[in-house]
């Protein structure tokens, strides 16, 4: 039923991009099948086709790649700041080059709306590599000593929700400060890890200096624990965090983990109303809730919890589920039928522990993995909804009445990555932002990136910074 | 009637939440001078002693992580100051527990006070040094700054008693944590001592807990605690420094893995400070 307002569709063309029936791993500068020769496929989210075969890593593989990292490393990190800069340039410039054709790839793998890849995620990822790029030549001012050394071979593995932003994230510093690289995209969404293989290629990255298996869990800790890797780079779930931190526990190993979130997004009585609804909406539904950082946990102040709550069903329901691709699109595909199952189990708790369910009047195409954008009211924090990540479009609504309630209530999670503040008033946010126990605090604003900007937990939401000056001590011995 | 004094021996507790206990488990253990000679008996702490460890520094933590820096560094400062007017009482003791010469231990003692005093002018300067002001691509105002991780454990330096020490857990309390410090397990006395003049400066009850015993028994269970936020692995052997890390691992705690050949003389730079430092980063839109 169309109505006079409804939006005409707005599709991307996915002829941009070019995906070969099936890729090899990308060690020491070429591509190559497994050594057992075994592969799996990855799929669309959105429409559960197979878009692609890729190459399942194995002990043999993870063995060989980090053997030409470790091999790439004397050169590479020999290497002038100046010469490594001029390569992360070229892979920046190349990244730009090719923006669109990546972002259809992102989308077309992850499932997440084509206006995330084309406005957030790409800008992003070519600026991250901008950004480390400068640094390459200019280490002694870091803060790290005058000549602060790489560490040789870091092993990084990856999640599913920002494959080519979490892949920049990652490879950018390591190579900037002369480490070399073997990452593992998620099972799920390895293309664009593939796709950058071959922009390193355009680049003339020297072989051996970035290494890419594709494969599951198991490939991933096996890198981890190879002995002839420095350093550990690990973003996903607290749990597989834990247990990389047990793997590296009493080696020279250097760790970040970059883990789980509940964050709290916290709205007094005197925020903007429309500006806040806005925020909020960014914060929980951005890439379909699947986002560490999401504002899962919306405090609001309880006189204006109503007004507040009838403006955010009203904006829910102009949401737009549906062809990621579609540029109009608001929310795509979750990204797997596993993490929609994960999603559906947490919500029913929901509904089972009490709280109230509501989804706006939404129709969800019929393959692929979808789930309407979900609000719950009348959480208490004892709730499953209220404590576990969920990594899904479902916001849990409770109230507060002081600002230190509001502190307590947030601060009441074993996690600290993310939390937003909204009030008109100055010297709240100041104060508000100094006692939350989080890595980043957004302010009348929420979801918001930046390669210059440190990023990351406090307690069980990891340790150690990605982006900024504190990124590079990740990959520096210091 | 002998010429010769009888001296007056000195009981050796625990220091926890701004008191002197003795272990809850009523055990000590025999502490000798390094050519078998008896010191003291000092109480062997257990696991309980941990926890009530761990609960006076959470305590503690809100306030002293609230106090300006310019208060946290005055408050540092006054401990060197009791610290120097004990000169002589930690020089014999640290001779003792260390077997240096006299003028060996007066040369630990006086790097030790020193080492405070560096430390105390670093509660105003870490957050500049390394915070600031990100220029990110957009109307934001955006800011990074240190911030202290909560509750650290710290296993002190098994060699150098007093200097070690020191430079283990300056850095640990200057930037706002609390810490619960299990003490070098032979040569507990002048941690003990260290405690007295804690006592007697301005500090907080609950920011410095000084536990001595077995840091076999004792630190597991610190490591594994739900509301420790990281542990300072500095006087761990290598198997006992393993099974720290992994007991850690559980609650993702920051972990500072022991050095190796660590020179408690030379200056230390900023890593034991910056090792237990949170960044928090924050945004507000720029605009009218």
């Amino acid at each position: 039923m169309m109505s006079a307002f409804e939006y005409a569709p707005a599709p991307q063309s996915a002829s941009v991009v070019d995906i070969a029936p099936s890729y090899g791993l990308f060690i020491d500068g070429e591509f190559r099948e497994s050594a057992d020769g075994k592969v799996f496929k990855t799929v669309s989210p959105s429409t559960e086709e197979v878009l692609s075969e890729v190459a399942q890593a194995g002990s043999e593989d993870v063995q060989a790649a980090v053997k030409a990292a470790r091999r790439a490393f004397e050169k590479w990190s020999a290497l002038p700041g100046a010469e490594r800069a001029k390569y992360l340039f070229r892979i920046a410039r190349i990244i730009q080059e090719r923006s669109r054709e990546l972002a259809v790839l992102e989308t077309l793998d992850n499932g997440k709306p084509i206006r995330e890849t084309r406005d957030a995620d790409l800008p992003l990822v070519a600026a991250h590599f901008f950004y480390y790029a400068g640094w390459a030549d200019k280490l002694g001012h870091a803060g790290y000593g005058p000549d602060p050394k790489p560490l040789g071979v870091a092993a990084q593995v990856i999640p599913w929700n920002f494959p080519l932003l979490m892949l920049a994230w990652k490879i950018a510093p390591a190579l900037a400060t002369g480490n070399t690289v073997v990452l593992k995209p998620a099972e799920t969404t390895p293309l664009s890890a593939l796709f950058f293989a071959d922009i390193c290629r355009q680049a003339g990255l020297p072989r051996g200096v970035v290494n890419i298996i594709t494969g599951d869990g198991p490939v991933g800790a096996e890198l981890v624990a190879h002995e002839d890797v420095n350093k550990v780079a690990f973003t996903g779930s607290t749990a597989v965090g834990k247990e990389i931190a047990r793997t590296v526990a009493g080696t020279r190993k250097k760790l970040t983990l970059e883990l789980g979130g509940k964050g709290a997004n916290i709205v007094f009585d005197d925020a903007p109303i429309d500006q806040t609804v806005e925020g909020v909406v960014n914060g929980i539904f951005f890439n379909q809730g699947q986002v560490c950082c999401a504002g899962s946990r919306l405090l609001v102040q309880e006189s204006v919890a109503d007004e507040l709550l009838e403006s955010l069903k009203r904006r829910l329901g102009t949401l737009r589920v549906g062809d990621p691709l579609d540029k109009n699109t608001d929310i795509g595909a979750i990204n797997s039928a596993e993490q929609l199952a994960r999603i559906t189990a947490l919500a029913e708790a929901g509904e089972a522990e009490g709280a109230d369910r509501w989804s706006p009047a939404c129709e969800l195409p019929s393959s692929g993995y979808w789930f309407a954008p979900t609000l719950f009211t009348g959480v208490s924090q004892a709730h499953r909804i209220a404590r576990e990540e969920i990594f899904g479009p479902v916001l849990s609504v409770l109230t507060f009445r002081t600002p230190d309630e509001a502190v307590a209530k947030a601060n009441n999670t074993p996690y600290g990555l993310s939390a937003g503040i909204w009030t008109e008033k100055g010297s709240r946010i100041l104060k508000m932002a100094s006692k939350l126990r989080a890595g980043v605090v957004w302010s009348n604003t929420f979801n918001k990136f930046d390669p210059t900007s440190p990023f990351g937990g406090y307690k069980e939401s990891g340790f150690g910074r990605e982006g900024g000056r504190h990124g590079l001590e990740a990959y520096l011995d210091v | 009637m002998s010429d010769a004094r009888l001296g007056v021996l000195k009981t050796y507790k625990l220091f926890v939440g701004g008191k002197f206990p003795r272990s809850e488990s009523g055990r000590v253990y025999e502490v000798t001078d390094s050519k078998g000679q008896w010191l003291a008996n000092a109480p062997q702490a257990s696991r309980k002693d941990a926890r009530d460890a761990v609960a006076a520094a959470r305590k503690a933590f809100g306030g002293w992580s609230g106090a300006t820096a310019y208060n946290r560094g005055q408050v540092l400062y006054r401990v060197a100051e009791m610290l120097e007017g004990r000169r002589d009482q930690f020089a014999a003791e640290v001779g003792a527990a260390d077997g240096l010469s006299k003028t060996k231990a007066a040369a630990q003692v006086d790097a030790a006070i020193d080492r405070w005093v560096w430390y105390a002018g670093w509660s105003d300067k870490i957050a500049q040094v390394v915070g600031g002001a990100n220029p990110v691509a957009g109307p934001y105002f955006n800011l990074s700054s240190p911030e202290p991780t909560g509750v650290v454990a710290v296993v002190a330096p098994r060699k150098s008693s007093l200097l070690g020490l020191v430079s283990v857990l300056a850095p640990v309390i200057v930037s706002g944590n609390t810490a619960v410090l299990v003490a070098a397990e032979d040569a507990p006395l002048p941690a003990l001592s260290l405690a007295e003049v804690l006592a007697t400066s301005d500090v907080p009850g609950g920011v410095v807990n000084v536990l001595t015993g077995n840091a076999a028994e004792i630190a597991p269970s610190l490591a594994a605690h739900q509301d420790v936020n990281a542990v300072d692995l500095a006087g761990a052997d290598a198997g006992l420094a393993k099974d720290l890390e992994v007991a850690a691992a559980d609650t993702v705690k920051r972990v500072l893995r022991p050095g190796t050949g660590t020179d408690w003389f030379a200056e230390p730079g900023t890593e034991r400070m910056t090792a237990f430092l949170e960044t928090k980063t924050v945004w507000h839109p720029m605009g009218v």
